[in-house]
């Protein structure tokens, strides 16, 4: 067994949760991640202060895209104070396998377009 | 098939690195077109005179730097008094762009360069015609990562081609590009021509006077050599005329305090101190090429690259990108994975010690026209053996069977 590419980690990559386009949606972002050139995009719609479904899009590598698809199944129902206050290593930890220096950013990517839709912050997750 | 009766190089045991082993595995190095391995003769070449000439006895150290650029020309076909050390290729590209573009490059002309060049052979034309308002046009790459002659002469007819700039061997696609030719139809038109050399001196038997281009640029870490350290080939009446690029020391031949004058070629274009370390260095590196002589390195590298186009064919599922056949390439081979992303590629061949490169290759404006986010590359240098390309295929196999790429 691959301590990266474990099979939860494929399954998401292959079949990824919350992908597509959503319409109509309240919120969207769309960045990317220039080392690499993974890129994502999100829309999100709001109901109630709270994620009420999304679907993200782009194109990348299998930590990237597992990321985002894990993580879309947590932000469903999250309050948008709750997402803005997020930290990096809430998503290392949700995907509980080890991420180097060098993939960290493909990890984060999703978290960075999600704050970057919903709070305008378009920085790097800490 | 043709074969070769050339014997394959066996240079491994000059380079040091080679015979590392990471948690017990051989180190599979395949990214020869991002920094070439360096031979113990140049790393020692550096060691021994920093420490025993260049601050010591000054004499000795400018004998040594100035007779290295004389091998160095020598060794690309050029006089010494035209070649000119610059950073690295890049810095090279953008003295031309500076110097001699920001005076004959004006509103209403154009600079021509192809779809398949790295990034330094395209940002200092961006900034040229961003400043000038002239117009970058480019030369499409075909399917097959070619270029063709008849879009050069038909932008050439066109009477606003200034300056046309492409590369000797394309660092993705690794298609060598007939720049004799181009650089004859070039001048043909009245318009100068420059040639990034940087994939090509490490791989081909280059003579810049054949090739016959008005500046030829390149860089030494590609080529067995040391960071830090470019050359810049030139016609000598073209830089006679032109203006100096960077101001400073050794630069010139007088100062006073309102006006200058210059040194003679090439130090018109070497403002302050020399990276002599660096160009000694990079002369040990020439000296070691030419012993092994640039034929059979090239011979050694096209037999390679054969082997391995054959040997990626049996793979499913990989999709090799540029021209088909090894005659019309370079040792530089980039591919898709059907189903895997080339930085998980790149991830997992890390894990067996098979060091590819994936990404966009400082090309990004070839990858949209590729229509691909990134490739994986691998690429190959004289120490390069079968048993590399071996690993690689096998690494890759196991790649696709983790992801279960169908």
């Amino acid at each position: 067994m691959d301590d990266l590419y474990r099979d939860y980690i494929l399954d998401h990559y292959k079949r990824p949760r919350n992908f597509g386009e959503l319409e109509p949606h309240d919120l969207e972002a769309h960045d990317h991640n220039p080392l690499c050139g993974d890129e994502m995009g999100v829309h999100i719609r709001v109901e109630g202060g709270k994620i009420a479904d999304l679907r993200f899009h782009g194109q990348g590598c299998a930590i990237s895209q597992a990321a985002a698809s894990i993580a879309s199944e947590e932000y469903l129902g999250m309050p948008l104070q709750e997402l803005a206050d997020l930290e990096g290593e809430w998503v290392i930890d949700l995907l509980g396998i080890p991420i180097s220096a060098t993939r960290r950013k493909c990890a984060l990517l999703n978290l960075k377009v999600m704050r970057g839709a919903v709070t305008g912050d378009a920085s790097w997750p800490e | 098939m043709a074969t070769t009766t050339t014997p394959a190089l066996d240079v491994r045991a000059d380079f040091p690195i080679l015979s590392r082993e990471i948690d017990g595995r051989p180190l599979v190095y395949l990214d020869s077109a991002a920094t070439s391995q360096k031979p113990a003769v140049v790393v020692d070449t550096m060691n021994a005179n920093i420490h025993r000439g260049v601050y010591r006895l000054a004499q000795e150290a400018t004998d040594l730097f100035e007779g290295a650029r004389a091998r160095i020309a020598a060794f690309a076909g050029g006089e010494t008094a035209t070649t000119i050390f610059t950073r690295n290729a890049t810095e090279a590209i953008n003295l031309v762009a500076y110097a001699w573009g920001r005076e004959h490059v004006g509103p209403g002309d154009v600079v021509l360069i192809t779809q398949m060049e790295h990034h330094s052979n395209i940002v200092p034309w961006q900034l040229l015609c961003h400043e000038t308002g002239a117009e970058l046009r480019y030369l499409d790459v075909a399917d097959d990562g070619t270029l063709s002659l008849d879009q050069l002469d038909q932008e050439l007819s066109g009477g606003r081609v200034k300056l046309a700039a492409f590369a000797h061997i394309s660092n993705v696609l690794g298609t060598i590009n007939p720049v004799a030719e181009m650089a004859a139809r070039v001048r043909a038109a009245g318009a100068m021509s420059l040639v990034d050399g940087s994939q090509g001196v490490p791989q081909l038997p280059v003579d810049v006077g054949a090739v016959g281009a008005d500046f030829y640029a390149w860089t030494g870490h590609k080529a067995l050599g040391p960071t830090g350290i470019g050359v810049l080939h030139g016609r000598r009446e073209i830089l006679e005329a032109m203006r100096p690029f960077l101001g400073g020391g050794d630069m010139i031949r007088t100062v006073d305090f309102q006006e200058s004058t210059w040194n003679d070629l090439p130090w018109k274009f070497e403002a302050g101190t020399s990276m002599i370390a660096e160009g000694v260095g990079l002369g040990a590196a020439v000296d070691y090429l030419a012993a092994l002589r640039m034929d059979r390195v090239r011979a050694h590298e096209r037999e390679l690259t054969r082997y391995a186009l054959e040997r990626l064919a049996e793979l499913d599922g990989v999709r090799v990108i540029g021209p088909p056949d090894a005659d019309g390439r370079g040792g530089v081979i980039s591919f898709e994975v059907r189903g895997v992303h080339p930085h998980d590629v790149a991830e997992l061949l890390n894990r067996e010690n098979v060091c590819i490169r994936a990404g966009h290759h400082c090309a990004m404006p070839l990858m949209r026209r590729l229509g691909v986010p990134a490739t994986a590359r691998a690429s190959f240098g004289p120490y390069t053996s079968r048993a590399d390309v071996d690993a690689l295929v096998a690494s890759l196999g196991r790649t696709r069977e983790l992801f279960g790429a169908s």
